[in-house]
Order: structure tokens, then C-alpha cells, then sequence
């Protein structure tokens, strides 16, 4: 964080970015019709075709090849409903089609977290304050040092061991995300809403425990323990591959983050929202079936521009977004996953060694004054 | 309204097999198999569009297995998916209770109604719609009236013919007489259905009018082709114009109670009043609407999932309760509301800001 990649910008440039985004948006939104229903509605179903397939495979889960290929495919299930439908359906992508049954308000997932508090943590607070230091907890989950800014402390020493047991347990992990952990730490939360909050938690881990820990493995009849073997793996192959692709979104490379007072956050224009989604987060280039799998996550960029635009839109403006970010000399961070994950190992292995010693960056973001407040 | 008891094995089977399919329901994936399956979401599935007039098209609907039933005269809520997006309207179901349990209904394409004209004009065989339970009181009693007055023009005779169907159906005809205004010969909807009954029942009296012809049928004119229309029960549906002149004369001669009518549409008065901000508080969605947009335009534009209806003040789908503030009732330009207020959401704008339980 040497140079300030905005440093050229000028109030106008920020306008102007904050226009020709604008009028992308309208312009999709105005297109949305038939072809995107018949596209999430195409995914739900072939969703629920691979869950069953899954689930009828391993009821002969004692046989290797029913293991694995039941473990698979109801693996691919899991990762399909988190990330292309439950992830953007929560976000309010598809709410415009006025379906109850694919809803922001009634989607839950296939997940340890209750929908409405991941809702919450997720899509205002991340989405919001994205990349802020200290006011987005996805900056190391609270629990990572990832940047230099963060403050060195022995316990980081062990942070490339709990990453990975995060990534294995980041259902969990993303669970225990609203509570606030910080914050309960501090003693300064509201001990009546962490007792909902984790009541709620409860539930939902019961539900799902319920299903693939114990109703499954019961329906398998004498093959219970390799049925749940089965249900247990395909929850670890979800987790670790949401917690890869979530974590390319943010930390890889030479990505920013940000210390922002409270009060310049209060007075960013739309245009610098903009541009802090843009130089806040990381694409990962991909094919079309890749794209599927990580949800659309792999255009972080245009997703953390559009957080409710339909997912299946996201490849067709990303050329568009990239061009405006050449047009305004902003970087486009992109790579394979291999470049992406590779780069977020490396800091998650570094920074937990203390160092490398740098006053925090002065708060530089936002840039430009204007008088239009963005709008959460 | 479930058509099995809630202990019956076949409830408690669906209860267990939810332990399964969490976070989803049984139905969600039994869907997959037969879209009519659905409990939660009573659906139906189109299976004939058939012309019956220029315009004017019966759409037969094979409902799930949830459906209720209905009496003739009734109205249901059917919601399409146009575009990608929902949308629920009313309808009056044209058919009684059939023997093969389908029902229809008769929809006349009107300029600017989306669903309308996509019924009639765009729907095919095969298409899967939204249903809700019938309703509405607009039916007949029992036993049935001795003497009965069907009062129709244009559409609204598509109530009247389940009606009629009903009476059909159940072999026992009343002396009635059906007085139906249609704009040309060729603009009848039913018409050689309306006169073989006619024909083949001696107690059914048809008057036909056709208005580019013989000019409006002024209800003053009633008794012209109805003489004993005072001594008869009377179910009147129609144009407002129509029902507003039928009210006015039954109520001057003091037989309020014998005429029964079914409105369509309601023209808005649209008055531009002051708008505000309009906060839906389930979903926290806000919006700024102005005072001549109804607050559920306004919480759908902002992307709110509200429930609606009929979207002219009929049906009472929409109602939410207020929190605070006023409304403006669009039909009327009256500024109401208190808190605790059920409000209709279709036909009431903001007059300043307002909070609404929904």
C-alpha cells in the first residue's frame, strides 16, 4: 500500500463513475424478464435433482463407489444451494419476481447459520463497511490477521492452523459471525439478544444435525455410520470450498483495506462506495461451470457493485466494469484460483509472523467530497 | 381448509419426512415430480384456453390438491407469473362445482391489464398459476329464490353463468330471467350457450341487448322487458355506471335487499395529495411514495413482498395494519387512518409519512 491507486481521481471522476454505473444497473434491471426466472428456477431444480441423487446413492453408502459418488454429488448440492441460490437469493436478487418461494424475507439455507442473522452480517454490515478496518468483521473474520494494519499479537502465530479449521468448520465459523465475538469479548453487548441470537443457532444446528447426522444415517439402516461419514464429508467439501472462494474475494494480492472514520463514512458519495467495492475486491477467472459452483462470487467485483443484481448477470457486465475500471486508471483485480487462494495462504502465513512494522495508511478513503450520501 | 385432518397418517408422515428435507418442505422437492402437490402454495395448472368472444377467452384450470371447492358466483385470486414477476388478480369463476373437479374462468382482455391480456392472449396449456380459496358473496342462497333477476353487461356476466350452470346442473330451474347488455351480437360471451338454455329450460327468460344497436339499457327501462322485476331477487354485475343506476332505483323503491351486486373495478380518483415516506416494518423496506401511488405499487416497487389481490379494494388481500400515519383512500380523495387501522394497501396513497405492519 505504498501508492494511493485513486490518488488521480478527481471529485468529477467519481461523478462520473458513480453515473455510468448507475445507468449499468438500470439498464439490466430494466432487461430482467423471463430468461433470468427460467435461470434460477433451472438451478433449483437441478439443485434438488443432485440433493436427491446424493441422498439415494448413499443408501447403499456401505459400497465405495455409492460413497463417493453419493459424498459428490450431494457435495455439489450443498455448494450449489449456499452459493448460487441461497447467498443471492438472501441477497434480494431475485425478489423482484414477487415468488414467496424465492424470497430475501423466506429463503433459509442448507446452512448452521440462520438466514436472518447472516442477512444481517453479511449483506448490511459487510456489504456496507466493505474492507473497513475494524467495522467488517469478514476482514480476518475477527479471528486473522491479514494485513499489516492489523496490530501483531503472538496469537496469530498459530492463524494458518485455525484458518484451516475454519475452512473446515466455516459453516460454523460464518454462524457465530453476527454474534459479534469482539464485542462479547469487550462485555459491551446486549446479553438478551446474544441469548436469542444463540437460541436461534441452536436450532438451526439441530435441524441440520437432525437430517445429516441422524435421519439419513437411520434411513440407510445397517450402513448408518458410513452414511454419516458421507453426510459429514460433503458438509467439510462445502466448507472449505466457500471458505476458498470467499476468502479470493477479499484478501488476495494487493487488495486494499481501509481505515475510515466513522464520520467520512457517513459523508462517502455513491462514487466512492464505488470505488472502494471496486479496489476492495478480487474477481477469479474462470469457466462458465466454475462461475456456477462459486455462486458468481468469482465476480466479487460486480457483485460488491450490485449486491442485488441477479447473479447470472454478472459475467455479462463484467467486461463493462472492467473497461470503466481502465477507462478511470482503476485496478481490476482478477486471477485463476490457484493465483488467488495461492496469494491468501501466503498472507495468512506471514502476517501471522509479526510485521512487517508500518503505521497504519492515513485515512485516505474517501477521496472526494460531495454533498449525496451513499445510500446503505 | 386442508382437505385431511391434521392427525391423519398420511399429515404426520409429511410432518416426519420434514426432518429430511430442512430447511426445505417435503412439497418442495415432491414439486419436482407434480407442481400441483403443493400444500403451502395451492397451485393450478392451465389445461385449455378457448376463444369464446373477440377478446374474451375461458381458461380451464385443473387445481392441486389442495383446492376448496367453490359456489357459483364466486371469485378466486389466481396469480401469473408474467415476465418473471408475480402478479395476483381476481377473478369470477364461470363454472360451478364441476364433476371433474376443474373449474374455469372467462377473462376479458382489457387495454391496459397486464394479466388480462396475457390470459387471454398468452397463456398456453400446461402453464402452472397460483390459486387461493374462493370467495365472495355473490352467489345464491339455499333453497334458491322462486323468482330470480340476472342484471349483466359485458364481462359480468361470467359470474352469472356459473350461476346458470349451477341451475343447469342441479335440473331445477327457477323462473329467471337474464338481462344481458353486450356491445355487439358478435361481443356476447356465452351466447349460444345462454340461448340453448333458454331453449331447452321454459322457466329461463333471455333478453338479449346490444348496446351499439339498441343504444344502453337504462335500468329505468328495466321494467320495459321485466315487469315483475320488483318481485324478484335480483343479482346484478356489470360496469360501475351500471351497478351505481341499479342501486339508486332498487333503493328508490325500497327493495335495497333484494338486489346483489358484484363490482369489477373501481375507478381511483387518483387525487395527487401530499405522498410521504412510506416504511413497510416486516421487511423494513422504505420508499418515498407520492400521493397518488397506491402504497402497495409503491412497496413492490421497492422491492417489499406484499400480498395483493384484486388491487381495486375488493378482495381485502392486501390489508396491512398502520402504525402511523394517514392514508388517502384513492377511490375517495378521504384522508383516514389510526393506528391499528387495517388500511388496503391497493387503494390508499400516503398523506405523509407512514408505517405499516407489513
Amino acid at each position: 500500500m505504498t501508492h494511493d491507486p485513486t490518488a488521480h481521481l478527481t471529485p468529477a471522476d467519481y461523478d462520473a463513475i458513480a453515473r455510468e454505473l448507475d445507468d449499468l444497473r438500470e439498464e439490466i434491471f430494466a432487461e430482467l424478464g423471463d430468461d433470468d426466472a427460467a435461470y434460477i428456477h433451472k438451478v433449483i431444480r437441478w439443485q434438488r435433482y443432485l440433493e436427491i441423487g446424493g441422498r439415494a446413492m448413499l443408501m447403499a453408502s456401505s459400497l465405495p463407489p455409492a460413497w463417493l459418488a453419493g459424498t459428490a454429488t450431494l457435495s455439489v448440492a450443498k455448494i450449489l444451494e449456499n452459493m448460487e441460490i441461497g447467498h443471492n437469493v438472501m441477497h434480494g436478487q431475485w425478489d423482484w419476481m414477487r415468488d414467496p418461494k424465492i424470497h430475501s424475507t423466506t429463503w433459509e439455507w442448507d446452512n448452521v447459520s440462520p438466514a436472518e442473522q447472516w442477512k444481517h452480517s453479511h449483506n448490511f454490515v459487510h456489504h456496507t463497511y466493505t474492507n473497513v478496518l475494524g467495522k467488517d468483521n469478514d476482514v480476518g473474520y475477527g479471528i486473522l490477521r491479514v494485513t499489516p494494519e492489523q496490530p501483531w499479537n503472538p496469537v496469530y502465530l498459530a492463524q494458518p492452523f485455525y484458518n484451516a479449521l475454519l475452512a473446515m468448520f466455516f459453516e460454523y465459523g460464518v454462524a457465530l459471525h453476527d454474534l459479534d465475538l469482539e464485542k462479547i469479548r469487550r462485555g459491551e453487548d446486549d446479553r438478551e439478544v446474544t441469548r436469542a441470537k444463540l437460541r436461534d443457532i441452536g436450532r438451526k444446528v439441530r435441524r441440520q444435525w437432525a437430517k445429516d447426522y441422524i435421519a439419513f444415517p437411520l434411513l440407510s439402516g445397517p450402513q448408518f455410520l458410513s452414511t454419516l461419514s458421507a453426510n459429514f464429508s460433503a458438509n467439510i467439501v462445502r466448507n472449505v470450498w466457500a471458505h476458498t472462494i470467499i476468502f479470493c474475494g477479499h484478501f488476495p494480492g494487493d487488495i486494499d483495506v481501509f481505515e475510515v472514520g466513522e464520520e467520512q463514512l457517513d459523508g462517502e458519495t455513491r462514487g466512492e462506495w464505488y470505488v472502494r467495492q471496486i479496489l476492495g475486491s478480487a474477481n477469479i477467472s474462470g469457466g462458465k461451470l466454475f462461475h456456477l459452483m462459486t455462486g458468481n462470487l468469482s465476480h466479487q467485483i460486480e457483485h460488491h457493485l450490485f449486491p442485488d443484481m441477479p447473479s447470472n448477470r454478472y459475467a455479462e457486465i463484467a467486461p463493462r466494469v472492467r473497461a470503466l475500471c481502465e477507462k478511470y486508471g482503476l485496478p481490476y483485480h482478477t486471477g485463476s484460483l490457484r493465483k488467488q487462494a495461492g496469494s491468501t495462504w501466503k498472507k495468512i502465513v506471514r502476517y501471522a509472523l509479526p510485521g512487517p512494522s508500518r503505521t497504519p495508511a492515513p485515512p485516505r478513503a474517501p477521496l472526494a467530497k460531495s454533498k449525496e450520501p451513499v445510500a446503505a | 381448509m386442508h382437505a385431511l385432518p391434521s392427525r391423519s397418517p398420511v399429515r404426520r408422515l409429511a410432518k416426519a419426512a420434514r426432518w429430511l428435507t430442512t430447511p426445505l418442505l417435503p412439497e418442495d422437492y415432491l414439486g419436482l415430480v407434480n407442481p400441483l402437490w403443493s400444500t403451502v402454495e395451492p397451485r393450478g395448472r392451465i389445461e385449455d384456453v378457448r376463444r369464446e368472444a373477440p377478446g374474451v377467452a375461458t381458461l380451464r384450470i385443473r387445481p392441486g390438491v389442495e383446492w376448496d371447492g367453490h359456489r357459483p358466483g364466486q371469485w378466486l385470486k389466481i396469480g401469473v407469473d408474467i415476465d418473471g414477476v408475480r402478479h395476483w388478480r381476481t377473478f369470477s369463476l364461470s363454472s360451478p362445482p364441476r364433476p371433474d373437479g376443474r373449474l374455469t374462468i372467462t377473462v376479458k382482455a382489457t387495454p391496459d391489464g397486464l394479466v388480462s391480456r396475457y390470459l387471454v392472449h398468452r397463456a398456453r396449456p400446461g402453464t402452472i398459476v397460483r390459486l387461493e380459496t374462493a370467495d365472495g358473496e355473490f352467489v345464491l342462497p339455499s333453497p334458491v329464490p322462486d323468482k330470480i333477476l340476472f342484471l349483466a353487461a359485458g364481462s359480468g356476466i361470467t359470474p352469472i353463468m356459473a350461476m346458470l350452470r349451477g341451475l343447469d346442473a342441479a335440473g331445477t330451474f327457477p323462473d329467471t330471467v337474464v338481462v344481458y347488455s353486450s356491445r355487439t351480437p358478435g361481443d356476447v360471451i356465452f351466447g349460444d350457450e345462454l340461448r340453448a338454455l333458454a331453449r331447452r329450460h321454459r322457466a329461463l327468460t333471455l333478453v338479449e341487448r346490444h348496446t351499439a344497436v339498441d343504444g344502453r339499457l337504462a335500468v329505468a327501462d328495466l321494467p320495459g322487458v321485466c315487469p315483475d322485476w320488483a318481485e324478484r331477487e335480483t343479482w346484478a354485475c356489470g360496469p360501475a355506471e351500471l351497478l351505481d343506476d341499479a342501486e339508486a332505483h332498487w333503493d328508490a323503491a325500497g327493495l335495497a335487499e333484494r338486489l346483489r351486486t358484484e363490482r369489477f373495478r373501481v375507478v381511483l380518483a387518483g387525487t395527487g395529495g401530499e405522498g410521504g415516506r412510506v416504511r413497510f416494518c416486516s421487511s423494513g423496506v422504505e420508499v418515498d411514495a407520492d400521493g397518488a401511488t397506491p402504497l402497495l405499487d409503491a412497496g413492490e416497487g421497492a422491492g417489499a413482498l406484499l400480498p395483493s389481490g384484486c388491487r381495486m379494494g375488493i378482495c381485502y388481500s392486501c390489508v396491512g395494519r398502520l402504525r402511523s400515519g394517514q392514508v388517502r383512500d384513492l377511490r375517495t380523495g378521504e384522508v383516514h387512518g389510526e393506528e391499528g387501522h387495517m388500511i388496503q394497501t391497493c387503494v390508499s396513497a400516503a398523506a405523509g409519512p407512514v408505517e405499516i405492519d407489513l
